[in-house]
């Protein structure tokens, strides 16, 4: 499948979920949506920089909020509408990206991963004792009242651009996968060295997929001050942002765009009934614990387990591709470019 | 001009003494990630990890939690041995530290702070000594016996880790495993052993500078995670895999948070460590005393 059809269908297939869902009358399954599709956002932009190329951001909840904290700003000066805080948002958290990748990938692979540890302590620290934005306090942020194209309610205007943006980020995921950009990610994961030697632009390309990653998580950000009405520093610097983000793809997989919306939609789920079932902070150690039993026992994930089973019954149909690329196109069927 | 000058000898002593358990806090860090590459973001969980078992002897036995702290400390070497095992197995034999080993660590982090706020809840905890509530003043210093009790273990302890590691045929080893570990090998040397116990010990000086950290300031399960910065930009700025640069790098980082709460004001100095990282990074990622 071509990307152009890939982002047909992918928008094709948003449109249709948001027109089918005018039917559902449960406001609660609009809130629970929308937080799985949020996850689905951050897991996939965390995927561009970890699964594919190989570099660890500990920082998701950093560029989260930095897209949240705009959409405050931006309301508290010009009260301008949703789409624009999106785009705002979503281009501040892509210039973090790019500058502290500038900053830091130069340098050994781990420096960027506590670069972006220590990122979300000094934004936090930053946003705390910014009082415009309502420091420490936090801030209010109203729904308005209007809901603007028919929708019945605001928080059905949010999930419906939620949808929306999934289909974006996946689009732009899958499309990164498949390029010449894709191949020189996957040459710097495998060997940074060897690519480097071979003529891959290591730098251009990590930087990129900084930005770009960095991008996307601020965009999931944007909406979150509407969607809660009420923001605080610690609610959008969330740790469990950080955790999910890595956890998703490693439990999915990470060698395509599929493997992190197959673990954001199983482990969001799961969170959002043992949240509502048991408590919050049982479903961040439910979290914290499959991370670690992956990492150890399964490190390719669920898609890895996929593609083992596919090796061992080469009666199905075998996707293309030699070895090293193994899970890379297990999931979805051959490609024809 | 008098109150100016006594400002800035309180903010002097107060750094200094900062330091110094900012040096105890990332020895450890020096040591896994300086010297066995082994990038363990779970150190300042093991932190908090200490200071609670040293809350919880001393609020039922009343001892005080430094000794207990030194007496547990081979428990938390055979921890660390045990984590550095599973580590070894699971990530390093396979090549797979870079990403998959820190998500790991990463995990680990969580699950400490996770089940510590289930166990402990978000309440500040902190212990009572005999010493936390005097204050001793030279002229218009104050010297907080809070302070300046577990500066001075502190110091004790980083100085024998040194002396360890430079005069004793472990110590050796490690430095070596650091260098080359094909050479060790020949020497007859098992680099897996060695990083094991180096590891091990690593942990250990975590528990104690936990029980430091919950005797100079009370203790919440997340309070981890600001140490997190500042671990790694002590042993950076420091150079890797130097103990002496881990004690300047610590004294420096104390000087700069102590001069940031006196002149801007306390919620600031979290953005101090990240700063000094980022700055180390971009201009001298060696460090000060690095090779």
């Amino acid at each position: 499948m071509s990307n152009r059809v890939f982002a047909a269908v992918a928008f094709a297939i948003a449109l249709a979920i948001v027109a089918a869902s005018k039917l559902i009358a449960n406001d609660y399954f609009f809130s629970a949506a929308y937080t799985v599709l949020q996850f689905v956002i951050l897991a996939t932009a965390w995927n561009i920089l970890g699964g594919y190329t190989g570099y660890v951001n500990f920082g998701s909840a950093a560029f989260f909020a930095t897209g949240a904290y705009t959409t405050v700003f931006l309301v508290k000066a010009y009260h301008p509408p949703l789409p624009v805080s999106i785009v705002a948002g979503t281009l501040v958290a892509g210039l973090l990206g790019l500058v502290l990748g500038y900053l830091t990938l130069r340098l050994r692979g781990v420096f960027f991963a506590i670069a972006t540890l220590a990122l979300a302590v000094v934004l936090f620290t930053f946003v705390v004792n910014w009082d415009y934005v309502g420091g420490a306090r936090g801030a209010y942020v109203l729904q308005p009242r209007e809901v603007p194209l028919g929708f019945p309610r605001y928080i059905h205007l949010l999930y419906s651009t939620m949808v929306l943006m999934t289909a974006l980020a996946l689009v732009v995921a899958r499309a990164i996968e498949t390029s010449t950009v894709g191949r020189g990610l996957a040459a710097i994961r495998d060997d940074e060295l060897a690519a480097e030697c071979a003529g891959v632009p290591t730098l251009r390309l990590k930087i990129f997929s900084a930005t770009v990653s960095g991008a996307l998580m601020g965009m999931a950000g944007t909406p979150f001050p509407y969607y809660l009405s009420y923001i605080e520093p610690s609610a959008a610097f969330n740790l469990s942002y950080a955790v999910n983000s890595i956890a998703m793809p490693l439990i999915g997989g990470m060698m395509s765009w599929l493997g992190p919306v197959i673990g954001a939609v199983l482990l969001g789920t799961v969170q959002q009934l043992v949240q509502v079932t048991i408590s919050s902070a049982w479903n961040l150690l439910i979290v914290g614990v499959l991370l670690v039993l992956f990492v150890t026992l399964a490190p390719n994930g669920l898609m890895g387990w996929v593609e083992a089973w596919r090796r061992r019954h080469p009666s199905r149909p075998r996707t293309r591709g030699r070895r090293d690329t193994q899970a890379k196109d297990a999931g979805f069927p051959p490609s024809r470019e | 001009m008098d109150f100016s000058t006594a400002l800035v000898l309180n903010a002097i002593i107060a750094g200094l003494l900062l330091g110094g358990f900012y040096a105890a806090v990332s020895v450890g860090i020096s040591i896994s990630f300086g010297m066995l590459d082994v990038v363990n973001i779970a150190h300042p969980a093991f932190i908090i990890l200490g200071s609670y078992i040293a809350y919880i002897v001393n609020d039922r036995m009343g001892l005080d939690p430094i000794v207990v702290s030194v007496v547990l400390s081979p428990l938390f070497f055979a921890f660390g041995m045990l984590l550095y095992r599973i580590y070894y197995l699971c990530f390093e034999k396979r090549g797979q530290e870079s990403l998959r080993g820190l998500a790991f660590f990463f995990g680990i982090l969580f699950i400490t702070e996770v089940l510590l706020l289930l166990v402990f809840g978000v309440d500040y905890r902190m212990v009572q000594t005999r010493y936390s509530e005097t204050t001793w003043r030279l002229g218009v210093v104050d010297f907080p016996l809070r302070l300046a009790v577990p500066f001075l273990v502190s110091v004790v302890m980083v100085v024998s880790v040194q002396l360890l590691l430079t005069h004793s045929f472990f110590g050796r080893a490690v430095l070596a495993v650091a260098q080359d570990q094909l050479a060790l090998r020949l020497m007859g040397v098992n680099p897996v052993k060695i990083k094991e116990r180096a590891f091990a010990l690593s942990i250990a000086t975590a528990g104690v500078a936990g029980a430091f950290l919950i005797v100079i300031q009370p203790v919440q399960p997340a309070i981890g995670r600001e140490f997190i910065g500042l671990v790694f930009a002590v042993c950076v700025l420091g150079g890797m895999g130097s103990i002496w640069g881990t004690l300047l790098g610590a004294f420096v980082l104390g000087l700069a948070e102590s001069f940031t709460s006196t002149f801007f004001g306390p919620s600031w100095s979290p953005a101090v460590s990240f700063g000094l990282l980022l700055a180390t990074l971009a201009l001298k990622p060696a460090g000060l005393l690095g090779r």
